[in-house]
């Protein structure tokens, strides 16, 4: 069997993988903003040693980290019509599932961020007299933030990868988009070949960057 | 809305509910395809963790020879190139690709192939997890192992291996759960397992909620039990005295 590249041109990237691409990048955009949003409120409450915000926090990051995200997506395309009454497109559900699912996730970094902060740096900042959030603000945080951000940002590249996985639903991602014009040109084996470089392409890189980011600024103890 | 879990007693071919909820004599009832598909979810995942077990272990131990750069870093490469492309995408390669390039694997069914993807994925993780468990170990312990003239097969042996895996038992447990997730990628390439069963029973029934909610249910019973059994494998592999840092709790 022969393989035969020429027919990628740039119209048909632009036709089909772009469009693709952009989806793929804007899912992961938002559902990593709002992922991390949600997350630190997650976090928040399972940190607050409050009980009533406390437990509803857990069962949401632990039943949310016991479900493969394929059923996640299938759950939300099926759920979210049925609660706001009418349809929704694939891709609109696919935005709302991974926030969802995502936050679970990037709470239990925050949460383990945050733990990881000595309670001597806490006692300290008590002990000069800062209040709760001064506290929080000049001393946990900025500490907490430099240990998480290597993590998050490489779940952020995981959450890349796994927005391949609307497939499910049939929403148009990059992989969906090297899909059909792979199709329409009789040539699947060379689009799925040609997804593959292009997805290893972007998550090595990015690892890459995030393995200098984290050299750069961690923190020596 | 009203509950109908009288779905799972309906023959697949007639719709008719049968007695007992079991279908008899070849017929087969939804309840009949969910339990089977859950076999297939457990066979696909165990199989899948035992590749994975056994390429990780060996790549993740070859990352940390000294005096072998190469080796080193074709086993670096190895892991780059399975964590870097998206499980569906290696499933795709595996299923579609890699019998068109190579005639051989062209009679090789779907579900071999599904286990292959999935353990040559998870055994990149299972490597990197092996590597830091290897290289959390004090150094004294290789030189004294090969202060005692062992060689580095022994010292890996009976030194480096049984320490390292006792540390990484926690995240190996995540890994295996990770495996009956990702299993459910599956789906992708008409593997009859339990994300298949829940995609296309919706379909049929119309009971989305019903059967999405045994499927879900069946994915959480399923990492439970791992949990508990890989927890039960720590406490008897435990050393008394030897206290692993960051190794406590959980495999979450």
């Amino acid at each position: 069997m022969n393989l035969d590249f020429s027919f990628y041109n740039w119209d048909l990237i632009s036709n089909f993988v772009l469009k693709g691409l952009y989806f793929s990048l804007i899912l992961t955009l938002v559902a990593t903003i709002g992922g991390v949003l949600f997350g630190t409120v997650l976090a928040l409450m399972r940190l607050s040693g409050k009980k009533w915000l406390d437990v509803p926090a857990t069962i949401y990051v632990n039943g949310m980290r016991s479900i493969p995200l394929v059923m996640v997506i299938l759950w939300f395309f099926l759920l979210v019509p049925a609660i706001i009454g009418r349809p929704i497109g694939a891709e609109v559900s696919a935005v709302v599932t991974f926030i969802a699912f995502e936050a679970a996730y990037f709470s239990e970094i925050m949460r383990a961020g945050i733990q990881s902060i000595p309670r001597g740096q806490v006692y300290a900042g008590q002990a000069l007299g800062m209040t709760y959030s001064q506290n929080m603000k000049l001393v946990v945080l900025p500490q907490a933030f430099r240990n998480m951000l290597p993590v998050l940002l490489t779940q952020t590249i995981i959450l890349f990868q796994d927005t391949s996985l609307v497939y499910a639903i049939g929403a148009y991602d990059m992989l969906k988009g090297f899909e059909v014009a792979g199709k329409n040109f009789g040539r699947p084996i060379e689009a799925y070949l040609a997804a593959a470089v292009l997805y290893f392409i972007m998550c090595y890189a990015l690892s890459w960057a995030v393995k200098r980011l984290h050299q750069k600024i961690a923190i020596i103890r | 809305m009203s509950w109908d879990w009288q779905v799972f007693c309906q023959d697949t071919m007639d719709r008719e509910v049968v007695q007992g909820c079991f279908g008899k004599g070849g017929d087969i009832t939804y309840l009949d395809w969910m339990l089977s598909a859950w076999g297939w979810t457990v066979s696909v995942s165990l199989l899948a963790l035992l590749l994975a077990l056994v390429l990780g272990s060996f790549i993740g131990t070859l990352r940390t020879l000294q005096d072998r750069p190469m080796i080193v870093r074709l086993g670096n490469a190895w892991v780059e190139l399975f964590r870097n492309i998206p499980l569906l995408v290696q499933i795709f390669l595996w299923y579609h690709v890699l019998p068109s390039l190579f005639p051989v694997l062209r009679g090789v069914p779907g579900f071999a192939l599904v286990v292959l993807a999935l353990g040559f994925f998870t055994s990149a993780r299972i490597a990197e997890q092996v590597r830091s468990g290897i290289q959390a170990l004090p150094r004294g312990q290789r030189y004294a192992g090969l202060a005692m003239g062992f060689t580095t097969f022994q010292t890996y042996r009976y030194v480096l291996l049984p320490m390292a895996f006792r540390i990484i038992i926690p995240p190996l447990t995540s890994e295996t759960m990770n495996i009956f997730k990702n299993s459910s990628v599956a789906f992708a390439v008409s593997v009859a397992e339990l994300t298949m069963f829940a995609m296309q029973a919706q379909e049929e029934t119309s009971r989305g909620i019903e059967v999405y909610l045994a499927v879900t249910t069946l994915y959480i019973i399923s990492a439970f039990a791992i949990n508990r059994i890989m927890a039960f494998i720590e406490k008897r592999a435990r050393i008394p005295g030897m206290v692993v840092s960051g190794a406590a709790g959980g495999g979450h």
